[in-house]
């Protein structure tokens, strides 16, 4: 059952009347409870595609269903509501919010988006938290949280929310290869115990090797599909 | 909401050094604000309180034409007793009347003797006057504010001036309404301090020796000087008289002029409160009688000078410091967009950390401004006015023009923030996340 469906998905950047095409008729299908990689060098169209399929960006034309919506035709709203209802996020650079301790930047899109009560979101903050290993650093400000340990932060904030998929666009360039492992291993293990998507972006070989689908992509166009494992 | 104030208060406390010095900045222009507000506030208020208290009183009733040639002290214009005391039974019926003074006043030759000057005098019973303006006894210098006939109490000036003492026999002299010059005998019984304006050469005199000396058959009245019992309640006080005596039109100088009958107005008079009919009564509020009055519209333009300045600083102050913080956290916006937050609860996110900004220099201004107001309080300084020395300058903490000062900060602090919360809430999230 498919997550994601592009077709023929194309999207342009124009910039001083010289356009760009990031995307080129791009077609291609996503399984749900999928562990999904995206590789290729750097201008590749990785991150663009994350952007469409996360509803940060529109699709100059094409057809992107995630999760049965049409994400090209939301307008800023209906974008932001996807967002908060269907898709998490975790950044290259965490992107965690300094003024919030490690707990409240988990707790945030279900206090502020997704308006969850009190009891509920203490049992769903405490239990990510645990599960990718840092209740002890909850109290902590992310300046007194080590790389890793703000990127398992960011892995529980984007799936606090119970979303179908979770975004990451190479999640693990700002860490070590042990600090890398334990995320991937991190998500992987929730993906299995949630059957979240994931579907993240990376340059990583060691981090491509734990993905059960590749997709390569080379100047905005799908050029390979390798599946690992039972995804073979 | 709460989370909202809480993640707005750290992310000030985050610029610690760039929000206290905003907030020191409103906070200066809110203690300026309200320190002068009251400081002239205070100054006002006494400066009006001795004109009212001590000389003119609240409101005062003439005849009608009367106020436009007040300067000449004209006797043809005074009203005759069964007038009078139609206005009197008005007054005694008004529950808002605390005190009233009929005043017969005249311009005469003042003599010691040896040397003759003019004088303005006012022919008075002094228990009515005392009431009415009981400020008038705290400024006899030397002798009694109890004048008893045969007795009068001259200015200062003329004491000095002419060498005058308490006891000495004067003349004054008068020419009555039809011209014919009269003179009486009279002892000084009291000197009058100085005061600023026409009213520094005002003596007075018993109103049996005024009506004796103009030699009326019966006392005339020039003015009749009304206290209220509440000075804030001066212009719907004044209304019921007007209504009550049947004056119509509006009171003021431009009211007084036409009410005397200015060129090409048509004459009219008759009996009081009929329709389309001038009343030949005319009623003024301290206002319109007082040079004072331009002094305290300047003061009040000064006043709102001062508040226009304070919401200036306000506006760029946070406007500036609310732009900084929307370009410094570009990525963080595109963090909690990307999160699915609306672009209304960004706006607020915003909105509510400059309404905090703009409260903390609330609250240091008004606690400083307080502070400084008790101080002046406490030491009490005194100043001139004009011919009125030591006068002391007691300024009022008033809660009321605080909160509305404040008020007006919190306001203008919002306003300064949505332009640079606006933005923050229309940014594309993708191009967010790619800053910095």
């Amino acid at each position: 059952m498919n997550l994601i469906v592009a077709e023929n998905l194309t999207k342009t950047y124009t910039a001083d009347s010289v356009s760009v095409e990031a995307i080129k008729s791009l077609s291609l299908r996503i399984d749900r409870a999928s562990f999904v990689s995206f590789v290729g060098p750097s201008g590749s169209g990785k991150t663009t595609l994350l952007n469409l399929i996360g509803a940060l960006d529109r699709p100059t034309s094409g057809r992107l269903t995630v999760a049965d919506t049409d994400v090209g035709m939301l307008d800023r709203r209906g974008a932001a509501a996807f967002r908060g209802r269907t898709v998490g996020f975790v950044f290259q650079e965490f992107n965690l919010l300094p003024v919030l301790t490690a707990y409240e930047n988990v707790e945030y899109p279900l206090l502020l988006v997704q308006h969850v009560a009190a009891a509920e979101r203490r049992r769903r903050v405490l239990s990510l938290l645990e599960a990718v290993g840092v209740a002890d650093q909850r109290d902590k400000y992310p300046a007194k949280l080590s790389g890793g340990q703000k990127q398992r932060i960011a892995v529980a904030r984007a799936l606090v929310t119970e979303p179908q998929l979770v975004l990451a666009d190479e999640p693990t360039a700002n860490l070590d290869h042990a600090n890398a492992s334990l995320v991937i291993s991190t998500m992987r293990r929730l993906r299995d115990t949630l059957g979240t998507t994931f579907v993240f972006s990376t340059h990583d070989a060691r981090v491509m090797a734990e993905a059960e689908i590749v997709f390569r992509l080379e100047d905005g166009q799908l050029v390979e599909r390798q599946a690992h494992g039972a995804a073979a | 909401m709460m989370k909202l104030v809480q993640i707005a208060i750290r992310n000030l406390a985050r610029y610690g050094r760039r929000t206290l010095l905003t907030a020191s900045l409103i906070a200066i222009g809110v203690i300026a604000v309200i320190v002068f507000g009251a400081g002239a506030g205070a100054f006002k208020g006494l400066i009006v309180g001795q004109m009212t208290d001590a000389m003119l009183g609240h409101l005062q009733i003439h005849r009608r034409g009367y106020v436009a040639s007040m300067d000449n002290l004209p006797l043809t214009l005074t009203m005759r007793p069964p007038r009078v005391e139609a206005i009197e039974k008005t007054l005694r019926a008004d529950p808002e009347v605390e005190a009233y003074s009929r005043r017969l006043k005249f311009s005469g030759m003042f003599s010691n003797y040896t040397q003759t000057t003019a004088i303005r005098l006012n022919g008075v019973y002094p228990e009515e006057e005392l009431r009415t303006v009981p400020l008038l006894a705290s400024r006899i210098r030397q002798g009694t504010a109890k004048l008893a006939p045969g007795e009068i109490i001259i200015p200062e000036l003329l004491s000095t001036g002419m060498g005058v003492k308490i006891g000495d026999l004067i003349v004054v002299v008068a020419t009555n309404r039809d011209g014919s010059v009269n003179a009486a005998q009279l002892t000084v019984s009291g000197v009058l301090e100085s005061a600023t304006g026409p009213g520094g050469r005002d003596g007075y005199v018993h109103m049996e020796d005024a009506t004796s000396l103009l030699r009326m058959e019966e006392p005339e009245i020039s003015e009749i000087a009304v206290r209220l019992k509440h000075f804030d309640k001066l212009e719907s006080a004044a209304e019921n008289i007007r209504r009550s005596l049947g004056v119509t039109g509006p009171s003021g100088p431009a009211g007084a002029a036409r009410q005397a009958g200015a060129p090409g107005q048509p004459a009219t008079s008759g009996q009081p409160g009929g329709p389309g009919q001038a009343s030949p009564l005319e009623v003024h509020t301290w206002e319109a009688l007082s040079p004072f009055h331009n002094v305290a519209v300047l003061i009040d333009v000064l006043v709102l000078s001062a508040t226009l300045g304070l919401i200036a600083i306000v506006l760029i102050s946070v406007m500036n410091v609310m732009l900084m913080s929307v370009y410094e956290r570009v990525k963080e916006i595109g963090t909690i967009a990307a999160m699915g937050t609306m672009p209304g609860k960004i706006l607020s996110m915003f909105v509510i950390e400059g309404l905090s900004l703009g409260m903390l220099g609330i609250l240091i201004g008004n606690a400083i401004a307080a502070a400084v107001i008790l101080l002046i309080d406490a030491i009490g300084p005194t100043f001139d006015f004009g011919r009125q020395t030591g006068l002391v300058m007691s300024p009022e903490l008033d809660p009321g023009r605080m909160l509305a000062i404040s008020a007006v900060v919190a306001i203008v602090a919002v306003l300064g923030t949505i332009q640079p919360a606006f933005k923050a809430s229309r940014m594309e999230p993708v191009e967010a996340l790619r800053h910095g």
